[in-house]
């Protein structure tokens, strides 16, 4: 693994991800309209400040009210940079936040006060997240306990991690090398030991550590065990229409209609609140007798279940996914 | 000897710092000044504390290892500063000293519209101040000063609902200080004081107000549900209960990013009535920027979301907070621009509070543009969370708001007091505060663009050279900050005598005698000029103004 070579004092940070240029784009773009404007309005006031210096004691200025045209062009030329900026930053952000359809996902689950990641062939890191250099990796999360935020400076992204919910951030690393992992929110005690770092390795490099890692039970193995044998799902849920609960084949990312007529994507959220709070959405034609899962599975359970879900989808690419992680 | 007795005969006119000495005359006063006073020294001494939970911060930081304190209580240190500084001083620190004391004389009124209430908000403040103490003393709060949840509801051990009492108390100050003001000023201003001659600081406080009254009771609310889930456990914020943390985010900052308005609006105002002044001259297009302070407190109230952009809330969402963002940093560049125009063609002196204007000028540009990085949304998912933004908003806050308290407090010093400071340690300390402040908040944009995270006790070594820079910084800066608290309090015995109008201008103010009798003006003045105005319809008695001046 190649070290980071800093200079005495940095300056600025390393740039190793797909959009991280963009973002230093947007960055320039500002630092000049900024460099600009300070330098305007202070040789400004160095000039009147020298050449309208006080005359003669207690001397009026000149009598001076305004002007319409001064006040119209200083109203308009800042509205039209900032608009630049919005644009310029929507399109950034939007590219960001939309994550590829072809990721490798990884899951992670922030707890006070470590990182618990877990790739789709199982292998599990705590405080370290090793990835394929050229590969869009997009990062599912979510949290035990308080909020925390999932962020890697070289590579200008970050996404909070909250409890309750799966949050996504997405990346692709353009070098490889060694890169700071912070927890950007506050999460109490040891907040800023919630660090680690993020390897980006050659993908052969990368196939190797996967090999030299143990792998455990891939997330869909486990949650394929919780769901057939150790949670008892598959007595309800069957590969048939036939149970007492609909069929969770092919579910993954269609369209459900609930019994109050709304429809609903059956996306990771859909699933996670169904295991947790399963009279808040019942499926049409099916009886609310579900009971909670909620204190019986853990966040990394949950993970798995999804996981599994996931799998039994018949979305070819989600499947592509899972079958090319796997190997 | 002899001096003093002739001094002590000269004082024998009565104001409204002479009419009784007695404790209870000062506790039981409905009189404006003298509760502005009780505030000015009830907000150093919040400021004091806040400031030496800076200092410790600072010297945590020098090192990278979390090595001076235990990394709990370096959480509590700056909680606690942020607690003391953002909700017992920078929210009153000018409305309810600065503006309690000149808003009325500036309108020609003899009091606020409601003595009573005024004198009831400062009593309000020192309960919620001493209750908010008492829970940083018991033990403390490691929450952040911005309470999140669910860690402040579930996880936190600290005195949550005790400092949140505290809080929440304190509001109700300045909800009466802004119902206050707005009576005041629609109702009490002098024959002939139009609302277009208005000084800007009293059209400044009106925004403000609007702010208070509209935006505290929603902090208030969001406060009362924080301690409802903490204590009866009923699920509000904490998903693991049933509630949505998001939920508090949105609550927060639909105050607390208007409570950013409060804080600066002041100080525009002070700046715009200092610039004006100092250069002798009309304020360039003074209905700029009176409805400018007006725009930006409408707008600041649709821009919450810029907080959470990276919270998870819907991508279209944080899109609109983006553009709501950028349309509000229009009226605060109009205010800029404005100041600037009307340095041209003045006849400028460079007394402290005019060294203190420009100074603002400069830091609050910083801090505006910087302002414009973060609400950039694509940008703001790198930068949010980091010391860019501590960079960012100390520069608003501190370059902002303290230079705009400051300068004011220098200028209307002799008003206030009947005394004039050392104009020589007043020039040396305003230049020590600009240069401290750079050194010490300048590298933190560096810090945060290179990915510091923000609430960190412990950092990677690298980044200790621009720590470092930022410690020294903060020690000038502290420096800078000491200095005022010694002259200006000297200047209160050792200071020379300040004549009615010291400055030789033609506010309101400067009409009545230096300090001004209780009922603010012997007779009810009426106004025939514009604010700011220098030309001879001012009616201004220059010669006499100019006898009083050099026989003080």
């Amino acid at each position: 693994m190649q070290q980071q070579n800093y200079s005495w004092v940095p300056l600025f940070p390393e740039r190793a991800s797909s959009f991280a240029w963009e973002v230093d784009a947007l960055y320039f773009y500002l630092v000049a309209i900024s460099v600009f404007f300070t330098v305007l309005i202070v040789a400004l006031i160095f000039y009147f400040a020298i050449r309208y210096r006080e005359k003669e004691k207690f001397k009026s200025g000149a009598e001076i009210h305004g002007s319409l045209l001064l006040e119209t062009t200083w109203t308009a030329i800042p509205f039209v940079i900032s608009m630049t900026i919005f644009l310029g930053g929507a399109i950034v952000y939007y590219n960001q936040y939309r994550p590829p359809k072809d990721a490798l996902e990884i899951y992670v689950v922030g707890k006070q006060w470590m990182w618990k990641i877990q790739h789709p062939t199982g292998q599990r890191e705590i405080n370290e997240l090793h990835i394929p250099v050229n590969t869009k990796i997009k990062l599912i999360m979510t949290t035990e306990d308080v909020i925390h935020d999932f962020y890697i400076p070289a590579f200008r992204t970050k996404g909070d991690v909250v409890p309750g919910r799966y949050t996504t951030i997405w990346f692709e690393a353009t070098k490889t090398g060694k890169y700071h992992l912070y927890c950007a929110e506050y999460c109490g005690l040891n907040h800023s030991g919630m660090v680690g770092w993020v390897y980006v390795m050659e993908k052969e490099e990368y196939e190797r550590w996967l090999a030299g890692n143990v792998s455990n039970q891939t997330p869909v193995e486990v949650g394929k065990d919780l769901f057939e044998a150790k949670l008892g799902c598959a007595s309800c849920h069957q590969q048939n229409d036939q149970g007492r609960g609909p069929t969770l084949v092919g579910l993954f990312g269609k369209e459900v209609k609930l019994n109050n007529g709304q429809k609903v994507t059956a996306d990771e959220e859909y699933i996670r609140n169904s295991i947790l709070n399963p009279q808040g959405q019942i499926v049409e034609g099916y009886q609310p007798i579900m009971p909670t899962f909620k204190g019986q599975v853990t966040e990394e359970q949950l993970v798995a279940l999804v996981a599994y879900i996931k799998s039994l989808g018949t979305q070819p690419q989600s499947n592509a996914t899972v079958m090319t992680a796997s190997r | 000897m002899e001096n003093i007795k002739a001094i002590e005969t000269r004082e024998t006119k009565v104001n409204y710092l002479n009419n009784g000495y007695s404790i209870w005359s000062w506790l039981f006063t409905k009189d404006h000044k003298r509760i502005a006073i009780m505030y000015l020294i009830s907000v150093s001494v919040f400021f004091l504390i806040g400031g030496l939970y800076a200092a410790a911060i600072r010297l945590e930081l020098l090192t990278p290892q979390s090595d001076l304190f235990e990394t709990g209580t370096y959480n509590k240190i700056f909680t606690h500063h942020g607690i003391m500084m953002v909700f017992f001083f920078l929210i009153p620190a000018i409305p309810a000293t600065l503006g309690n004391f000149m808003i009325p004389i500036m309108i020609g009124a003899k009091d606020l519209a409601f003595p009573r209430i005024n004198l009831l908000s400062l009593y309000i403040y020192w309960l919620g101040g001493i209750i908010t103490l008492w829970a940083l003393i018991k033990g403390g709060v490691d929450t952040g000063w911005t309470f999140y949840t669910p860690y402040s509801t579930t996880f936190s051990n600290g005195y949550v609902v005790l400092a949140g009492l505290g809080i929440f108390i304190n509001g109700f100050s300045s909800i009466l200080t802004g119902l206050n003001f707005i009576v005041t000023i629609h109702t009490m201003r002098a024959p002939g004081m139009t609302w277009f001659r208005l000084p800007l600081f009293v059209w400044a406080h009106y925004a403000t107000s609007l702010v208070m009254i509209l935006g505290t009771p929603v902090v208030a609310i969001t406060i009362l549900l924080v301690a409802v889930e903490r204590i009866a456990r009923i699920g509000i914020f904490d998903p693991s209960i049933g509630g949505d943390p998001i939920l508090f985010q949105h609550l927060f900052w639909f105050y607390s990013h208007p409570a950013v308005y409060i804080m600066i609006l002041p100080s525009m105002g002070v700046i715009s009535e200092l610039i004006a002044n100092f250069s002798r001259k009309r304020i360039f297009g003074y209905e700029f920027i009176a409805f400018s302070s007006i725009a930006i407190a409408v707008f600041g109230f649709l821009v919450w979301g810029h907080h959470m952009f990276v919270s998870g809330q819907s991508i279209y969402a944080g899109l609109v907070f983006s553009f709501l963002t950028m349309v509000v940093a229009v009226p605060s560049a109009i205010k800029v621009f404005n100041w600037t125009a009307t340095l041209y063609k003045g006849q400028i002196s460079y007394d402290t509070p005019m060294l203190y204007a420009l100074g603002f000028i400069g830091l609050f540009l910083i801090g505006g543009l910087t302002g414009l990085f973060l609400g950039s949304i694509g940008l703001n998912v790198h930068l949010t969370d980091t010391y860019f933004v501590v960079a960012h908003f100390h520069y608003v806050m501190v370059g902002g708001t303290v230079l705009g308290y400051l300068g004011g407090l220098h200028y209307w010093w002799p008003k206030m007091t009947g005394k004039m400071y050392s104009e020589f340690w007043g020039k040396i300390s305003a230049m020590l505060i600009f240069v401290g402040f750079n050194l010490t908040f300048f590298p933190q944009f560096i810090l945060g663009y290179l990915g510091m995270p923000r609430r960190y006790a412990a950092y990677p070594p690298e980044l200790q050279v621009l720590n470092i820079f930022s410690t020294a910084g903060a020690s000038v800066l502290g420096v800078g900050l000491v200095l005022p608290v010694i002259y200006l309090t000297l200047s209160l015995v050792l200071g020379k005598k300040a004549s009615a109008n010291p400055w030789l201008l033609p506010g309101l103010e400067w009409r009545t005698s230096s300090p001004p009798p209780t009922e603010n003006f012997e007779e009810t003045p009426v106004v025939t000029w514009e604010a700011y105005e220098f030309s001879e319809d001012n009616g201004l008695d220059i010669e006499k103004a100019k006898q009083e001046l050099a026989t003080a």
